[in-house]
Formats: structure tokens, sequence, C-alpha cells
């Protein structure tokens, strides 16, 4: 509160200096630039106890943010105002009954220095050793408030210096990061490179951490590094990508507080041209969480980021029933894509030509050995390097999508998945799942402004809740309005049920059981930079991702509006 | 477009024979919003960013001589982008026959999925100019809050026009749009 006062009290300031110099205001304000966004989302809550949604003592909660940023010329200066009274079921405890400010910055670049304070985000290569970001849709925000400095001696090198401290909702992780970063595109450095069609860059980043040590049982680092080198390498049609990080030992409560050293290996090559890409990917990573609070747990005060390698899925039995989850404390993992288009006028392409894609990942523990050593050096474990340990994760999946004529697409995706539950979820003595998933969509262009969607999605497993089918409907007017109906039912459950209480087997058959039915209905409205929508329905407990991050969400029931506009 | 001086004399007639005064501070405050929120001269803002190549490329220098950009931002895992863009790819030579259209592609994958994007773009074969923000600073910088969105600059570098979302057939009153900002027609 004390902030939003200073704040206040700033702009009466700087007003009343505006207030006497009318005219060069008016210079400064034609000049510069305000640009933000502005979302909010509600939901009325129903208690509903066929599907486990227990009763929410508010009924109703709001989520809320707004971005304002200035900016004019070199200079750039930004706040956000957020608001979660009470944040929406789901959406991390930390930020419950709170509102403010916790994201605000002023930057300037002046010839060949920028200047950054306040809150920042930042990324170093691909992120093993730092990277800063925010998914608000998750309540994921781990910006660094702080000072930064870039600076570009000459052209082609690109130097980063920073240092700050890391939000944790409405505060701060007690831990001080200080990183220094370096990225140098060697065709730019050398003017004998410049015109070569082999374009190299490469880069180097060093990370530190203070926390003090807070644990009477161990003697703890107060200062960690994390520190690494990555190289990219392009000519025409291929790229190939390399990074490599290691950590000293960094005892924490994700490893058990033991004093092992970490380490991470990122492989990415690819191949593309018209009508076809390949891409091959691998990633070992061992003891690599990396946060600036030494006992934070989940997504929270991380520092650095693993990226998972495997397929973000959109259709809601894909992305929300079993999706892979990074273990940051040790993965080897392995993913190749192929992307076809089979031309058009051909046999096989038709009119229209045709897609295909195929996608396959891999994720695994490492092999370890474990030391025994609690009493003594407490290492820990010993990891070898390229034997895959404990089943994590497989998905096999091919698309096809084809045009058929002006009106009908069609699109056919079939998956094979294997989950380790007890990994992933954090469960015990669960049986891993296995599961063939198949959808087909296709899009009915009725005329040139109304469109009919479809989905129809099956999931069949013998494991944990069975089979599951999805339907949804989606009907659009463009360019502003949207309808859609969609069913998620746990047709696994229902039978169950039915095997197992014969004497409701016989009226269940009959009867549409409301209880395995995840249904909702929705509407929306978009007119320039806002969108309106609305949605009445259920929510099923799981895995909620979206744009790579995956948090759990609890059952819920409602009315949900929400509106997001950009201006 | 409206001066802050204007404004004041608008807002407060006494302007002129008034002291510093709290009027004056609330008239500045309305104006100033008002001027900045309506103001129509925003241009794309100079953001580093990567190309597909893996090296830097500043938004400052997206360009198309005189001629409209649409400028839309999409994810390789964002299926309505995709539908969107591969749309437009069938009907892209026409538009730039047409009205000399450019359409930068800005993807907004991370490094989970930002080595897709190349191989994904050749494998469609599209012809846009794409980009990639790993790590959302355009994307902030532009206050975009969902992909896709797509955004309409006109031949002098101003925004003219936005829209979150893709439904089928958005993409006609794209062009109608595109069409009149080449000959030069205003479409507010």
């Amino acid at each position: 509160m004390n902030l939003l006062k200073f704040l206040i009290l700033s702009l009466l300031i700087l007003f009343g200096i505006f207030s006497l110099t009318a005219q060069s205001v008016d210079e400064i304000l034609n000049r510069g630039q305000i640009r933000g966004n502005f979302q909010i989302e509600g939901q009325i809550y129903q208690e509903d106890s066929v599907i486990g949604a227990e009763e929410v003592p508010e009924r109703y909660r709001t989520n809320a943010f707004l971005n304002v940023i200035y900016t004019n010329g070199g200079f750039s200066a930004g706040i956000r105002y957020e608001s979660y009274l009470n944040q929406l079921l789901g959406y991390p405890e930390g930020y419950g009954n709170n509102s403010g400010i916790m994201y605000r910055y002023v930057s300037f670049t002046k010839d060949k220095l920028g200047v950054t304070v306040g809150s920042f985000y930042e990324q170093f290569g691909s992120g093993l050793t730092l990277r800063t970001y925010e998914e608000r849709g998750l309540g994921y925000d781990n910006a660094l408030e702080g000072i930064r400095v870039k600076y570009e001696p000459i052209k082609g090198i690109n130097l980063t210096g920073l240092t700050g401290k890391q939000r944790l909702f409405f505060d701060f992780a007690p831990g001080i990061v200080r990183a220094f970063d370096a990225d140098i595109n060697l065709n730019e450095l050398f003017p004998s490179l410049e015109e070569n069609k082999t374009r190299v860059q490469i880069g180097g980043s060093f990370v530190s951490k203070y926390q003090t040590d807070d644990n009477s049982s161990f003697i703890l680092p107060e200062n960690v590094a994390n520190y690494g080198g990555r190289i990219n390498i392009n000519r025409g049609k291929v790229n190939f990508m390399a990074e490599y990080a290691k950590k000293i030992n960094d005892p924490s409560g994700d490893n058990g507080f033991i004093y092992h050293e970490g380490e991470a290996i990122f492989l990415q090559g690819s191949f593309s041209q018209k009508g076809l890409g390949i891409i091959v990917s691998a990633k070992r990573n061992d003891n690599m969480s990396f946060r600036s609070d030494r006992n934070e747990g989940i997504q929270n005060a991380l520092i650095n980021y693993l990226p998972a390698l495997t397929k973000q899925h959109t259709y809601n039995l894909l992305a929300t029933l079993y999706p892979y989850a990074v273990q940051l404390n040790g993965e080897l993992a392995f993913q190749a894509d192929l992307i076809y288009k089979v031309k058009k006028g051909s046999t096989l392409g038709g009119k229209y030509g045709m897609d295909f894609q195929l996608n396959a990942s891999f994720a695994s523990g490492l092999d370890t050995t474990n030391l025994n050593d609690e009493t003594t050096d407490r290492i820990g474990y010993t990891a070898k390097f390229l034997t895959p340990g404990e089943k994590y994760f497989t998905d096999v999946n091919g698309t096809l999508s084809k045009k058929i004529n002006k009106q009908w697409k069609g699109k056919l995706t079939y998956a094979y998945l294997e989950y380790n539950q007890n990994v992933i979820e954090g469960k015990s003595g669960q049986a891993d799942v296995f599961a063939n998933v198949g959808v087909i969509e296709t899009t009915y262009k009725i005329n040139k402004k109304h469109s009919i969607r479809t989905e129809i999605q099956a999931l069949f497993t013998n494991q944990d809740k069975g089979d599951w089918r999805t339907l949804l409907i989606e009907y659009s007017i463009a360019p502003h309005w949207f309808f859609a109906v969609q069913d998620q039912y746990n047709v696994g459950s229902d039978k169950a049920f039915q095997e197992g209480t014969n004497i409701f087997k016989s009226v269940s058959k009959i009867k549409f059981n409301s209880a395995y039915n995840y249904y909702n209905v929705s509407a929306g409205y978009n007119d320039g930079g806002n969108r309106i929508s609305l949605t009445y329905g259920r929510q099923r407990a799981g895995i909620f991702c979206v744009g790579g991050v995956c948090r759990v969400v609890p059952a819920s029931s409602g009315l949900y509006l929400s509106i997001t506009s950009s201006f | 477009m409206v001066s802050y001086l204007d404004c004041m004399k608008y807002k407060n007639p006494n302007y002129f024979t008034m002291k510093i005064t709290k009027s004056i501070f609330t008239a500045t405050l309305i104006c100033l919003v008002s001027i900045s929120v309506a103001q129509s001269s925003k241009t794309i803002p100079s953001i580093d960013v990567k190309k597909m190549d893996g090296t830097t490329f500043n938004t400052g220098d997206i360009k198309n001589g005189g001629k409209p950009i649409i400028l839309n931002f999409w994810a390789t895992w964002c299926s309505p982008c995709k539908r969107e863009l591969n749309n437009i790819a069938e009907v892209y030579d026409d538009w730039v026959d047409e009205t000399g259209v450019k359409l930068v592609a800005i993807s907004i994958d991370d490094t989970r999925n930002m080595a897709k994007v190349a191989p994904y773009v050749n494998g469609k074969g599209w012809e846009y100019d794409v980009y990639i923000d790993p790590n959302g600073d355009l994307k902030r910088a532009l206050g975009v809050n969902n992909v896709p969105h797509t955004f309409l600059v006109d031949g002098e570098g101003k925004i003219v026009w936005q829209h979150n979302s893709y439904s089928e057939g958005d993409e006609d009153e794209l062009l109608e749009l595109v069409e009149k900002l080449s000959k030069g027609e205003s479409i507010e």
C-alpha cells in the first residue's frame, strides 16, 4: 500500500511540473505511446457433490490484471496491477486475498546501452541457467526485481548483467540472484564471415544465487553457481543447437538436502525444406532444480527453466488427462518430429494437398546407484550417463489433415501414451497408464461467415479411471461470435459403477448418469482488441495446461466470465 | 489529433486564468489518459526477437515499403492460430499481388517448442516473414493476452486495427481491410 501512495505522490509531483509547461507536455504526449492489456476472470461457484466440487464459501471469486506500458523513443515505463479476490480455484493460493502492483519498471536505451530498473523478464539461451517469465493463465510469474544492464560493445557481441530478487506472489523469495551472459554472433563479429552461409552463434552465462544458511542440521553453501555454454549453427536447411549447464552442490528441499552437483545437456538438430521438416532432440538433466529459495517447491522461485521434450497437445483428452511434466531431479528425454506435405495434384494429395505429422517422445528417470552416505558425504547417488532408469512417459502420435473441398476439412489424430502416475503426479502404488487415443476433427464452412467445427475424441485404457469420450461442437460467425457445447464423459467410471453395484445396475443402464459427465456450454464475442466469453458447466479435476506449464485444478462447477482487452 | 493544450482548454475553459489547482490536476489526468488512449499513432515497438536461424532481429526494422503489414501472433501448440495461417497461406499469393501486403508471423513458442517453428513453417510452405518471441517480450510490449492476435499496420507504419482469436472466415474481413489500406483509404 505504501508503494501505491508513493506512486500517487510521484504522479502528483510530475503532473505539477507538467502543468507548468503544457507545451512541452504536448510534445512528449504526442510522441509517446501508451499500450496495455486487461483481463478479468470471474466465477460463480456451485456446489456439485456428484463431481466432488466443494462449496466455495465466497461463492464468487475474481482474478484480474491491467498492464500499462508507456514508451517514448528509447524510454519505457510500465506497471501491472493485479487483483485476486479471492484467487480462482486452482490458482496458487499464495495470491489469495491480495491486490497490488508487483510489476513495475522503468527502462531506457542510449546508443549501445540498455538499462532496466524494477521488474524484468530475462532468458539466457534456452534457460538452463536462467529464465524468468510469466504465464498469467496459470498464475506463474517469477519476474526478477532489481537492475539489469545490457551492452553491445561492438556489433555481434551482446552482454547482459543483472542482479535482483525473484517475485513470489506478493512477496520476494529470500535469495539474491546475480547473473551475467554473453551472446556472440560470429558472422556479425568477423567481417570476413558476414556473407558466409553458415551462421554461428555462441554464448555463455554465469548465474549465482545467495541465500543465508537457514538450516540447523547441515552446513549449506550460501553462494550457489550455475553456469553454462551454448552454440547454434545454421546452414540453409539445417540447424544444430547444443547447450550445457553445470550447477555446484545445492542442497534443497527438492533433492532432500544432498550435496550432489547438477548438470544439464540439451541437443537439437533440424532439417527443413518446402514440404518437409524433421526435428530430433535429446535432453538429460541431473539434479538441476535451481531456486532462489532452497526450501520452496512446485513452480515457486525457480531461476532456471528445463523444457519438457514432449508434444504440447491441444485436444482436451490428450492435453488434460495425461500430460507430462518435467522432472527436475533427473530425467533423460528424446523427441523426434516429422512434418510432411503431400503435394497438390498427386494421387494422395488431391486438389489441395494433404498434411502429415508424426511425433514420438520418450522420458525416463536416470539409472542411479544409491550411495547410502546420509550420515557422511551426503552425495546421495551416482547416475549413469546414457542408460535410462525408470520409465516416465511415452507418446507416439500422428496426424493427417486434409482439405476435402471448399466446405469441408478433416483431421485425424492417433496417439499412444504410457504414463507413470506415481512419478508425474506424485501418487504411490498406482499402475502405469497405457492409453490409445483417437480424435476426428471436422470443419464445415456453411458460407463465408458461418462455420461448424466438431471434435470427437475417445481415450481407451484399462488403468486409472478407464475410458473417456469427448464431443465438442463449435459454431462460429465470423468475425465476432462463437458458441460451443462440450461434453467429456468418463465411460470407464460409469462401467465400473454399473458392474460394482448390482442393485443400481439395471437402473443406471437406462439412466443418463450425470456423475461422469463434464458438460459445458460457452459463448463469446470478439471485437477489435476486446473479447468477452461466458461458460456454464463443470470442470473436471485434473491437470490444466496452457502454454507449456501445467497445474493441478480441483473439480468445479458454475458460471465463468472472462473479459480481455488490448489497447 | 487532439493536443494536450486543446484538451486542457476544452476540459477547463478557465485554464489560462487559473493557478495550479486541484482542478488542473484533474483535467491533466483526464487529458493525459484520453489523449494517450485515443492516440492513433501507435507503431510496432522496437523489441529484439529471434530469426528462425537463431540470430537476433529488432522488430523496429519491420518494413514493407509503404504497403500494409499484417502482424500475427501464433504458436505451434495453438490450433486456431495454425488454422488461420494455413487458410491465409492458400490465398497469400493473391493477397500480395492485389495489395502488396506482407504478413509477419510472430511465434510465441518458448524453448520447449521453438525448434519446431522453422520445420513447421517450411513443412507447410508458408511464405511469411517468421520471427520467434521466446520469452514474450514483444507480446508484452503490444499488450497481447492470448494467441492468435492480429494487428494491421498501415503504409505509414501505424497500427490501425487488431483482432483476437480466429474463426473460419475471419480472413475475409482482414482482406477487406487490407484492400482499403492499400488504396490509401481509412478504416477507422
